[in-house]
């Protein structure tokens, strides 16, 4: 696939970390640790603000702007407010799960961040089976979230765990399917090696698959229009409904924490990582994740949500065989060999493939409806 | 094994996010599907009606701002319709034009807040409630010009309006005429043809014909159901009888066809205030009525269509200053009493939005 992979380093003189790092392993951990933490507190805070901002500018209004330049000190004011309120436990809550269920939904969040890389070679772990990994990882957080659920002894939160948990193990499946797409033309699991093999980024080849992956990342980290788990006009604040002070913070945490770990995916899996022309790799990397996350934002600001029903109905009746058609062509153009003259042909071809079947099925979409599936 | 399931008992309201004020639904839910509702309101009560008894008849007009608080014009216009009846005072003609361009233009602000809220109810997070505030804020700036107040204008009076309009007032509203159907426009394209959209309001919380006339249902949500009845045109007040207007009407009176509704009726708002401004008539904006009213023995009942519905008052006179019963019907409480045969079956989430389809206003049902 390394068809006209030019090497960047040499061009703007800046020199990865290479795996062979030295100092060792545990000089190696101590440095990614830092790395990572500080980069997802530092990613969430920028994220928050951008999601306030922008979502200011789409709604005719201004948005936070009194907390410093531009209110740029706006998630520490938040942050501050939320750390100084009261930490109420409900009386009839299960008060270890209630104290557990932020931490465990909390930790997967940032275990993600290892196998992702920054640059060449700049990750924590180089696994060979990277983005298995980051799927199995993932999908624990779902646990926290029901733990905080059930713990609260609140029904409306019960209401919004049960919907997290349908559909958390719903949209696994076209997630990995999308996935897979991506690992037959790259030749591997390892994050690393994705993003390598990116000559040209995937998302030209894998359009459907890119759009596959992104609602199905939606869902998993409930982000509109599938935030049926917080659905504040219905279901008040969902699972987080009994939560306050350092544990709500926890839960914000975890939510824009997941919202920049599905962008770092996408921007790994097709948007070609941190390759990129000029610009050193990782900042290169950061613009990406901050491109995907305003996507998030965008449909947030613009969609409504759909019903739980609807909901199911969605992943297993039009995800599910989307990514499967998806997954066959893929394998069938890479059996034919990716011819690389062709390659803009096919880029054409899945194009094509891509606005053919979203036309048809945004024709039925309004069918969701008339299904009545009881969940 | 099957596992044992039971029915548990919801407690939405009264301070939830969507319940449209203090309002409070017991909901009986099977996992996500509700079996039954049971209303329960009263926590906004503040007693108007026997206050009323208590205050002479301009006195209560500011009383009346405060039952449908989003449209306070329309509260004004239909109670002092029925003291008009009742002590068979005329009107005069500017008054009465002024009248109606009040009205519409709350029905317009008032119609903006209920479309706004339902498609907040179905999740699109503020976007078109926000949108729909922008322009309510011109109307409301209108209002402020006229009365001084921008939610209770306490506007209207006993035979006319408090103050004639003031100079800037017409070549403002010309401005707004001018841009108001580019934004209708603009809701249109916003969410109107929208899939998500579609697929959770079609077909869902339908009231049929036969339902919404035994419920005595009025308003958008009546006409939603394809019944065609306006007392605009049914029972004409004011000089409504002057004005080129449709009453438009929807097929199936699902979520999505109340919604339809209110916008067409926006539409048609326009129509009639268009209408109005060529022909209001110079002259006084009150008739000579004295402070202190005292109509005759008798009682009136006077209706007039409201954004919501049919919005009544009924007032009994016994010759002295304060009226001996004053009676509301108000639309937002007898529209909610077909709420249980409609979400009857339905999800948590369809719950949610066919109450917003109804569109109530707490402050109306508690009184």
């Amino acid at each position: 696939m390394a068809t006209f992979d030019f090497d960047i380093y040499s061009l703007v003189g800046f020199q990865a970390v290479p795996p062979d790092w030295p100092g060792g392993f545990w000089w190696h951990w101590l440095f990614f640790t830092v790395v990572i933490i500080s980069f997802v507190l530092a990613m969430v805070m920028g994220v928050i603000y951008i999601e306030r901002r922008g979502m200011g500018r789409m709604q005719s209004r201004l948005g936070p702007n009194r907390t410093g330049p531009f209110g740029l000190l706006q998630p520490v004011a938040d942050a501050v407010k939320v750390l100084l309120k009261e930490d109420i436990v409900p009386s009839a809550a299960d008060k270890l799960v209630h104290w557990l269920a932020p931490v465990i939904a909390f930790a997967p969040v940032l275990v993600i961040f290892a196998v992702i890389p920054f640059e060449n070679g700049a990750l924590l772990a180089d696994l060979n089976i990277g983005i298995l990994y980051v799927v199995a990882i993932s999908s624990v957080s779902t646990v926290g979230v029901f733990m905080a659920g059930w713990g609260s002894s609140n029904k409306y939160s019960l209401l919004g765990a049960m919907r997290n948990v349908a559909a958390v193990v719903s949209y696994e499946i076209p997630l990995v399917l999308a996935i897979v797409g991506v690992v037959l033309i790259a030749g591997s699991l390892s994050l690393n090696q994705i993003v390598v093999a990116q000559s040209i980024p995937f998302i030209l080849l894998q359009p459907l698959g890119f759009l596959l992956f992104f609602a199905a990342g939606c869902a998993e980290i409930n982000r509109s229009p599938f935030d049926l788990m917080e659905a504040d006009s219905e279901i008040v604040a969902g699972f987080h409904t009994e939560y306050s002070g350092m544990k709500f913070a926890m839960f914000y945490l975890v939510e824009y924490a997941e919202a920049v770990a599905i962008s770092a995916i996408i921007t790994t899996l097709f948007l070609g990582g941190w390759k990129g022309p000029l610009l050193p790799p990782w900042l290169w990397f950061v613009v990406k994740v901050v491109l995907v996350f305003c996507a998030m934002v965008w449909t947030r600001t613009t969609l409504p949500r759909i019903r739980i029903d609807q909901l199911m109905a969605f992943a297993w009746k039009f995800l599910f065989p989307m990514a499967l058609l998806n997954l066959f062509i893929t394998a069938l153009q890479v059996l034919a060999g990716w011819p690389t003259q062709l390659i803009w042909a096919m880029i054409m071809v899945n194009f094509a493939v891509m606005a053919i079947m979203v036309l048809i099925w945004s024709r039925f979409f309004f069918r969701l409806g008339w299904g009545r599936i009881e969940v | 094994m099957a596992l044992r399931t039971e029915p548990f008992v919801l407690n939405m309201g009264p301070v939830h996010p969507s319940t449209h004020g203090v309002f409070r639904m017991r909901a009986t839910l099977d996992g996500e599907v509700v079996i039954d509702i049971e209303p329960v309101f009263g926590y906004l009560h503040r007693g108007i009606e026997k206050l009323a008894e208590q205050r002479t008849y301009t006195g209560i007009i500011p009383l009346t701002d405060r039952l449908d608080y989003i449209s306070s014009m329309n509260n004004n216009f239909a109670y002092c319709l029925a003291v008009e009846k009742l002590a068979g005072i005329k009107v005069p003609e500017r008054a009465e034009y002024i009248r109606v361009i009040m009205a519409e233009l709350q029905r317009i602000a008032a119609l903006l807040i209920a479309v706004g809220a339902f498609l907040n109810d179905c999740g699109a997070y503020f976007t078109p409630f926000l949108y729909m505030f922008r322009e309510r804020e011109r109307i409301v700036d209108l209002f402020e010009m006229a009365s001084g107040q921008r939610l209770t204008y306490n506007y209207m009076r006993v035979g006319g309006v408090s103050q004639d309009l003031p100079e800037e007032f017409m070549p403002a509203l010309r401005k707004f005429m001018a841009m108001m159907p580019r934004f209708l426009d603009e809701y249109d394209q916003l969410l109107m043809q929208n899939e998500i959209l579609i697929a959770r309001t079609k077909g869902v919380g339908i009231l049929s014909k036969e339902q919404a006339i035994n419920s005595s249902a009025s308003g958008p949500v009546l006409r939603a159901s394809s019944v065609k009845w306006d007392i605009r045109k049914a029972d004409p007040y004011s000089v409504y009888d002057r004005f080129e207007f449709d009453v438009p009407t929807q097929a199936n009176g699902d979520c999505y066809d109340r919604y339809r509704q209110r916008v067409e009726e926006m539409r048609q708002s326009l129509r009639i205030i268009r209408q109005a401004m060529e022909q209001i008539p110079p002259g006084p904006v009150k008739a000579d009525v004295p402070h202190l009213i005292r109509p005759p023995i008798g009682e009136a009942y006077a209706r007039i269509e409201c954004p919501k519905g049919e919005l009544g008052f009924y007032l009994v006179s016994d010759n002295s200053i304060a009226p001996y019963r004053c009676h509301i019907r108000p639309p937002s409480l007898i529209n909610l009493t077909a709420l249980r045969d409609m979400v009857r079956g339905w999800k948590v989430a369809d719950l949610i939005i066919i109450f917003g389809s109804i569109d109530i206003t707490v402050g109306e049902i508690d009184r």
